[in-house]
């Protein structure tokens, strides 16, 4: 519905950042429980599915909530049309770099 | 008493300057508008806005040390020296301490701060409950000074499409009142992303309101109501 589309964009801006909140509590928690010290146990930690899991929704959030944040302070600073354009088109391509590297690192352990 | 005050008149100077004054204070200064009329009775060229000097007019609000309020209602005793009065930030200066307020009364103008209900007028007044009645406490007392939505950086960079702190508490008085049959017309009014949502609950309204009011509370209340139109 386009009616209600700066709503949704707010909403989803709460949403991810609850998401992260979450997420950082719950690594938090686990850090301060397990206490990893060494590479095995840090390894074995992100090896499980449901951190896996966890980490992923984190990093999407991370980057969907840093690409609404960055889209509104183009908006509000960068009134060229061209720089605008230009920046917009560089944040998504490095948030979306980000989140494919993040990938990579969290499958390879 | 030591000030530094922010002069220009767009006839006579190239740029704005700041003018220092020294005021001898009398046993009835409390409050700086009154040293502010002080030095006008010094100096008629002097140019600012002030009627009841009481806080309920909102004429006299202006940036005061760096941060915006009534003259009228704020006190000497509260005031680091030389204090550095300018003109209400974000806003067009007319003369010294005088701004244009066109952008923020156009703001005001598109909530439609009135009462919308098209059922006949009773032969007395359209009544309220008490608790009705108290949902327009914090809001009604709005005295429409500008200081919150000048020190808004959202309205800042878009004066001409955020509605702006005080709009925007305008705007939920009118959906919060009872008497009132528009909500959804009224919700339907601040959906674009910059009327409403480029509020970022920076919050500078709320540390500003010479009233104590809170917009960003207001702002809260309408997102809230959006939100729950939505999940309907």
């Amino acid at each position: 519905m386009v009616k209600s589309h700066a709503l949704r964009l707010w909403l989803a801006q709460r949403i991810t950042g609850a998401l992260m909140a979450i997420y950082a509590l719950m690594v938090g928690s686990v850090l301060y429980v397990q206490h990893p010290t060494e590479y095995g146990t840090w390894k074995a930690l992100f090896s499980t599915g449901w951190m896996r899991a966890a980490t992923l929704v984190f990093v999407l959030s991370l980057v969907w909530h840093a690409w609404l944040g960055m889209h509104d302070i183009l908006i509000d600073y960068v009134k060229p049309a061209l720089a605008h354009r230009i920046l917009k088109n560089l944040v998504v391509l490095s948030l979306a770099v980000y989140a494919v590297w993040s990938m990579r690192i969290l499958w390879s352990i | 008493m030591r000030l530094s005050i922010y002069r220009f008149n767009p006839e006579t100077d190239a740029e704005p300057y700041m003018q220092d004054y020294d005021v001898a204070l009398e046993p009835g200064d409390k409050m700086l508008l009154d040293v502010l009329l002080r030095i006008k009775d010094l100096d008629d060229t002097l140019s600012m806005r002030k009627s009841c000097r009481e806080g309920v007019c909102g004429s006299d609000a202006m940036n005061i040390n760096g941060k915006n309020g009534l003259a009228c209602i704020t006190k000497l005793t509260d005031l680091k020296e030389p204090v550095v009065v300018r003109p209400l930030p974000g806003l067009p200066v007319v003369r010294d301490l005088v701004v244009d307020m066109t952008q923020f009364f156009k703001q005001y103008h598109s909530v439609k701060p009135y009462l919308v209900n098209d059922e006949p007028p009773p032969a007395t007044e359209r009544l309220q409950s008490p608790e009705d009645r108290e949902k327009l406490d914090g809001l009604y007392e709005c005295v429409l000074c500008g200081a919150c939505t000048t020190s808004c950086p959202s309205f800042w960079w878009n004066p001409d499409k955020f509605v702006g702190p005080a709009g925007l508490l305008q705007a939920y008085r009118f959906i919060a009142d009872s008497r009132d049959q528009a909500t959804d017309e009224r919700l339907d009014n601040l959906e674009d992303p910059y009327r409403l949502y480029k509020c970022h609950n920076i919050m500078n309204c709320v540390d500003v309101c010479p009233k104590g009011l809170s917009p960003s509370k207001a702002i809260g209340k309408i997102k809230e109501l959006k939100l729950k139109r939505l999940t309907k």
